[in-house]
């Protein structure tokens, strides 16, 4: 350093002093509250947009049939097994009668016996409707008395109520036979239509009580998805929409598809409305049931209107509105939203002008007071 | 007149420059350790300010969302909404988890929010990047300090997310960033278990002859059925209509709804008297420290600067300078060398705090405090150098 003149040495200490000055004046000017804020603003479009729904559901079948027996009985055999292929009227599997053949040969006894009772009823009948005959005519003649008569008639008539009681008797111990041969077709376990086996919840030996499923069959060409669609953006939801169905475990493909309906029945509990959708064309190999899958409607394009990002919206005091930029100043100005799309573009019903630039991002909660510099790209974002 | 202290650091000026940068660094880290507090508790204030309520309802007794778990039923922000003064009633959660991109893993805090109209309570204010969450299912609004960007797929139990929007200084009181999903995710994300766990908590359940009786055919699915939903939210965020006090809409909340409910400064309190405070207390007692350590060290560096030049002032004497020229040139030294010191801390302090993995909130306030503080300190220290220098027999030019 002793080589250096005192203007050298002045000149060395001011390079040093006066850059660093420099930077501190940089530094408090370009940080802390005195900096600026940096903003991305973008004009107010006019434009159109088609609002969209997303829901979720999952694949379920329109038409699944429980086939059980209606008694209870203990499975005999299954020849079915899950993702079967069956064909309407096709024996899936029998469950065992047990007892059935004894109960049979009881039922059998039974209506002999009545059908004996019966004969034995009509046997007295004709015997003590001759008895009247053959009294009457005595009594014409004379030679009985009044009360035999009467006796003999009251005799006839108590046969009669027996006979009717035995033809009764008959006929309801046939009922119950021709009940008993019902319940034996009933043990074979028919498909109602041609269908898809779902699922075999019982196997051979196993006791199921009377409207227990043994196996569940689907209709493959009924599937549809019971989609949940949040109440809150659920607005334009009905029958007819167009749908793109995006599998869980093909989500890159995307399926075309159609509300079926609309269920009249909201679920009250997650606040969800529930529509069933169709695929216009079944996928292959058919999703499994209960798969998840991710359902967007898109609804008709709405006419020309201001729209903003709904980044761009902010909640100040209870009053929704955005930031104007106006010759470099900021004013929070109060607007009213319509519908907005899946790409977040929303609707400007009052408030704004189109062309009117407004405030999308920014680095920091805006105020009144603050100063902008607007900027292509934020710092610290990614392009 | 020339500047007698002016030649003097000109005549040592690498020295001086060098003493002063040193100076600096250590006032810059003081600078930032104040930071790292006004940050921690900036940390627990966004996170009010970002919840855009006025008031929090949450389960009764408990200090909910943040400081303690709270669960409340989803639909009793419904008897909410309908109470006089509440604007917006809606649910939320809060769950801090491990949120995967890729190989890599962030902490962050995943905010379930109701999806629907923008600027709703919940609702990330502003954006750096993207859009709002528009779909009520498996979209996310990210904080920028999780490294995700737009576009990105990112899982969070077992569903895929994809990142639609960017934002910034959205952050849990521990200064986790902030990960926002539609509620109804956010809910089953807080209550799923892994796959694992669900499959052996069904094979459980079916091995409970309560639950799996033979006569009883679909007992079972509905058992099942009810042990995997989650009908719960942490906390209903209330806004209130212009012209009511929040302790007058609180008020029938806590009477009749048998709920708890914070106000803003109530919730303020919790998180920065309760939530925070330890830690806050612990990096507090630190700056205390190091304040007074870089104090010393700043009286040491003037006192021994000054004694080192006891020669020079020997000799300033023996050659009749008056006294008070001796004091105001160490003095303005020292000063100097204080306002070099905290130039460099201040710069060094602001260009270091951004790369800080926690937010440091560096304060215009406390570096003017700081400024005061190290130019009262500058001037003590030199009153003790100038008390030695002024002591300084004038012999000791010629003897030594």
């Amino acid at each position: 350093m002793k080589h250096l003149t005192v203007g050298g040495r002045t000149l060395a200490m001011m390079a040093v002093v006066l850059p660093l000055l420099a930077l501190l004046i940089y530094v408090v000017l370009r940080s802390g509250p005195l900096a600026p804020v940096p903003v991305r603003v973008m004009p107010v479009e006019t434009r159109s947009i088609a609002p969209g729904l997303y829901g979720i559901g999952t694949v379920e079948a329109r038409y699944t049939y429980r086939i059980g027996p209606t008694l209870a009985a203990r499975v005999q055999t299954l020849d079915v097994h899950v993702g079967d292929r069956v064909t309407a009227g096709q024996v899936l599997g029998t469950m065992d009668p047990i007892d059935f053949d004894a109960r049979r040969r009881a039922q059998d006894a039974a209506i002999k016996r009545a059908r004996a009772q019966q004969q034995e009823a009509a046997a007295r009948q004709r015997h003590a409707q001759a008895q009247v005959q053959r009294y009457e005519q005595l009594l014409i003649a004379g030679s009985t008395s009044e009360e035999v008569v009467t006796t003999k008639q009251q005799e006839l008539q108590v046969f009669d109520a027996t006979l009717a009681a035995a033809y009764a008797e008959l006929t309801r111990v046939q009922a119950e036979g021709e009940a008993l041969m019902a319940q034996r077709q009933n043990l074979r376990l028919l498909a109602p239509v041609d269908g898809l086996v779902m699922a075999r919840n019982a196997d051979p030996g196993t006791t199921v009580v009377a409207g227990q499923a043994v196996v569940e069959v689907i209709e493959p060409e009924s599937l549809w998805i019971n989609v949940r669609f949040d109440q809150v953006s659920a607005t334009g939801l009905s029958a007819g929409l167009a749908a793109r169905i995006a599998l869980r475990s093909r989500s890159e493909l995307s399926l075309s598809g159609e509300v079926l309906r609309v269920e009249p029945l909201a679920d009250a509990v997650t606040e969800e409305m529930l529509a069933k959708v169709v695929f216009a064309q079944l996928p292959e190999p058919l999703p499994p049931i209960g798969e998840l899958a991710e359902v967007t409607l898109m609804l008709p394009a709405l006419p020309a209107q201001p729209t903003v990002p709904n980044a761009a919206l902010q909640r100040i005091n209870g009053v929704l509105g955005v930031w104007r930029v106006e010759n470099d100043a900021l004013n929070f100005v109060a607007v009213k939203t319509g519908v907005h799309d899946l790409d977040g573009r929303v609707q400007v019903l009052a408030g704004l002008k189109p062309g009117e630039e407004v405030v999308i991002y920014s680095r920091q909660a805006l105020t009144d007071g603050s100063r902008i510099k607007v900027v292509e790209q934020l710092p610290g974002v990614a392009p | 007149m020339i500047s007698l202290a002016g030649r003097d650091i000109l005549h040592g000026w690498g020295k001086f420059i060098f003493t002063g940068i040193g100076l600096g660094l250590l006032i810059g880290v003081t600078l930032t350790m104040a930071g790292v507090y006004r940050g921690m508790i900036d940390d627990a204030q966004v996170l009010i300010d970002n919840s855009g309520a006025d008031l929090w309802v949450v389960q009764k007794d408990t200090l909910g969302p943040y400081a303690e778990s709270s669960s409340l039923y989803e639909d009793i922000y419904r008897s909410i909404v309908i109470l006089p003064g509440v604007a917006q009633a809606v649910n939320v959660t809060y769950f801090t988890m491990q949120v995967r991109h890729g190989e890599r893993d962030v902490r962050s805090m995943a905010v379930g929010i109701v999806p629907g109209e923008a600027g709703q309570p919940g609702w990330p204010p502003y954006l750096v990047a993207g859009r709002q969450i528009t779909r009520s299912h498996y979209e996310a609004v990210a904080d920028i300090a999780t490294g995700f960007r737009l576009g990105d797929r990112i899982k969070i139990r077992r569903n895929h997310y994809t990142v639609v929007g960017l934002t910034r200084r959205m952050v849990s009181s521990n200064g986790d960033p902030m990960v926002f999903i539609p509620l109804r995710d956010a809910q089953e994300a807080q209550f799923l278990k892994d796959n694992d766990a669900i499959v052996q908590n069904r094979r459980r359940t079916a091995e409970n002859p309560n639950f799996n009786r033979p006569g009883v055919p679909g007992l079972l699915e509905a058992v099942i059925a009810s042990q995997s939903g989650n009908p719960y939210v942490n906390a209903v965020l209330v806004s209130i209509r212009p012209g009511y006090t929040a302790e007058q809409v609180a008020r029938p909340i806590r009477q009749w709804k048998r709920l708890t409910v914070y106000t803003r400064a109530q919730m303020e309190s919790i998180l920065i008297e309760k939530l925070i405070a330890t830690a806050a207390k612990q990096i507090g007692m630190f700056l205390v420290i190091l304040a007074l350590v870089s104090a010393a060290i700043v009286a040491f560096i003037i006192y021994t600067l000054t004694l080192g030049k006891i020669r020079e002032i020997a000799v300033l004497k023996l050659i009749g300078t008056r006294n008070r020229t001796i004091a105001l040139m160490i003095m303005q030294q020292a000063i100097g060398l204080g306002l070099i010191g905290f130039a460099v801390g201040k710069i060094a302090a602001t260009f270091w705090a951004p790369i800080f993995p926690k937010y440091v909130l560096l304060l215009p306030g406390d570096s003017l405090r700081g400024f005061v503080a190290v130019v009262i300190i500058c001037a003590l220290a030199s009153v003790m150098a100038i008390r030695a220098a002024l002591k300084v027999d004038p012999a000791e030019a010629i003897g030594g």
